[in-house]
């Protein structure tokens, strides 16, 4: 078993995840290793580094009572030197009871899932999808909300090539929830996502993000735009002011790193859970990985 | 049955050994031709028949390839832009295989993914679920992207 995409997840996976890793909260706080995994490897491939995402899933690997090899910078890898992913897999599976691989080339992972009969988790694959975060946001609203459905959640930010949002989109689509998207003109939600979900979920767009429950922020990368007068015109910044015009009981997640979206004054705000998410989500991959692994017989 | 209307055009020229492609629809013969690979260096004649009256559809086009005979990835790769089409091989001036058009669930090695940041430009095979024949709609197994007819190079 894979994950690769949230796109054909079925509910119950999604459940399942969230009720382990509830199981798991208690052990990832207490930084306790448990014997769960002991014996197995984790293979961590990022051919993009992300030393946050990376080290969330070791830290998960090492709780769970396993370990980890990998490689965080492209440039000291085969890869680099023009090595196809297919043989890289193929090493790998020589010492790895899992692979965790972010790419930047979208459909990498979905590659490497058919190259071997591990199991293998997207962490990243360019603008495409990002499973464990979207599972990991939605544990953090079961935890700071008590609940998912119900909830109006907006996604502000780059909605066209952000790959948690696409991923969240997909993961929310499961549950009673309003979703309102709050973007640049040119970094709307792809139309052939909204497509896919409109059937069993709300989203409209929004200007502002006075009725949202839980706003998710995301950035708005220099590189997305050609004019420097259209970036600047296309940024915002959830400040003190904006956060008069937010719900007093509503929550602020952020996959990070941030740049300029929140400012660090947010920080002291009791609506602001983006570190609490991050925590989140070493319990949530405990899930995935257990799950995985557990189900594999290598 | 063939109706008197249509079988003037049907007679008009018999060919010996080679295909003919029926119901392709109205206005789509020279791109299902550009698709298979059919351009003026074809060696055999090729006959377009072009709004010709159909009972079924209002108007089809027909085309007739004298000296090639259609592989089944190449009807597959015509099959989205003429999904009822109706192929005939033949041979000795008769019909020997009539070979009605399908819409594959699955493209498999037959069109590119337009995304050029896809995994499959670099390495693999492409494959494209089709998620509806007409219109067309295709998402990439790999990236995951959605494309329409008008994404689609051939
Ligand atoms: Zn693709």
């Amino acid at each position: 078993m894979d994950l690769i995409t949230t796109r054909t997840l079925s509910k119950a996976f999604i459940e399942d995840i969230l009720q382990k890793a509830q199981g798991y909260e208690k052990a990832a706080r207490a930084k306790k290793n448990l014997t769960v995994l002991k014996g197995k490897t984790l293979a961590t491939l990022f051919f993009e580094p992300s030393t946050r995402t990376q080290m969330s899933f070791q830290a998960a690997m090492l709780r769970l009572g396993g370990n980890f090899v990998g490689f965080s910078d492209p440039k000291s890898t085969s890869a680099s030197k023009g090595e196809t992913l297919a043989d890289t897999i193929r090493v790998v599976e020589g010492y790895a009871h899992a692979i965790v691989m972010r790419h930047a080339v979208e459909g990498a992972p979905a590659r490497a899932a058919e190259l071997t009969d591990l199991p293998v988790i997207n962490a990243g694959d360019g603008s495409n999808q990002h499973p464990s975060q979207a599972l990991l946001d939605l544990f953090t609203l079961q935890q700071e909300k008590g609940k998912i459905d119900g909830l109006t959640v907006l996604l502000a930010g780059d909605l066209k090539y952000g790959r948690t949002v696409h991923s969240l989109m997909y993961a929310l689509s499961h549950y009673d929830v309003d979703i309102q998207l709050f973007s640049p003109p040119s970094l709307k939600m792809p139309e052939s996502i909204v497509n896919d979900v409109k059937e069993r979920v709300s989203v409209k767009e929004v200007t502002d993000f006075g009725d949202a429950d839980v706003v998710y922020a995301t950035r708005v990368q220099r590189e997305r735009f050609a004019d420097a007068e259209e970036y600047q015109r296309s940024l915002y910044t959830i400040d003190e002011a904006m956060l008069s015009k937010i719900k007093s009981d509503a929550i602020i997640l952020h996959p990070l790193p941030r740049v300029k979206e929140i400012a660090p004054e947010v920080d002291l705000d009791s609506r602001a859970k983006y570190f609490q998410q991050s925590f989140y989500g070493v319990p949530t991959r405990m899930a995935i990985l257990e799950t995985l692994i557990g189900a594999s017989n290598d | 049955m063939i109706d008197p209307k249509e079988s003037a055009y049907l007679k008009a020229k018999k060919i010996e050994t080679g295909t003919v492609i029926d119901h392709v629809p109205k206005g789509m013969a020279l791109k299902v031709l550009r698709v298979l690979g059919i351009e003026d260096d074809f060696p055999g004649t090729v006959t377009v028949l072009m709004n010709v009256p159909s009972s079924h559809y209002g108007f089809k086009d027909i085309i007739k390839i004298e000296g090639r005979l259609l592989a089944k990835k190449e009807i597959a790769k015509m099959a989205l832009m003429a999904p009822a089409a109706t192929v005939n091989t033949i041979q000795n001036f008769t019909v020997v295989d009539k070979y009605v058009v399908q819409v594959p669930s699955v493209l498999e090695g037959v069109v590119m993914c337009p995304n050029p940041t896809c995994i499959t430009r670099s390495e693999g095979t492409p494959r494209l679920l089709v998620e509806n024949a007409s219109p067309v709609r295709l998402r990439c197994a790999y990236c995951e992207k959605v494309y329409g007819d008008k994404d689609i190079t051939y």
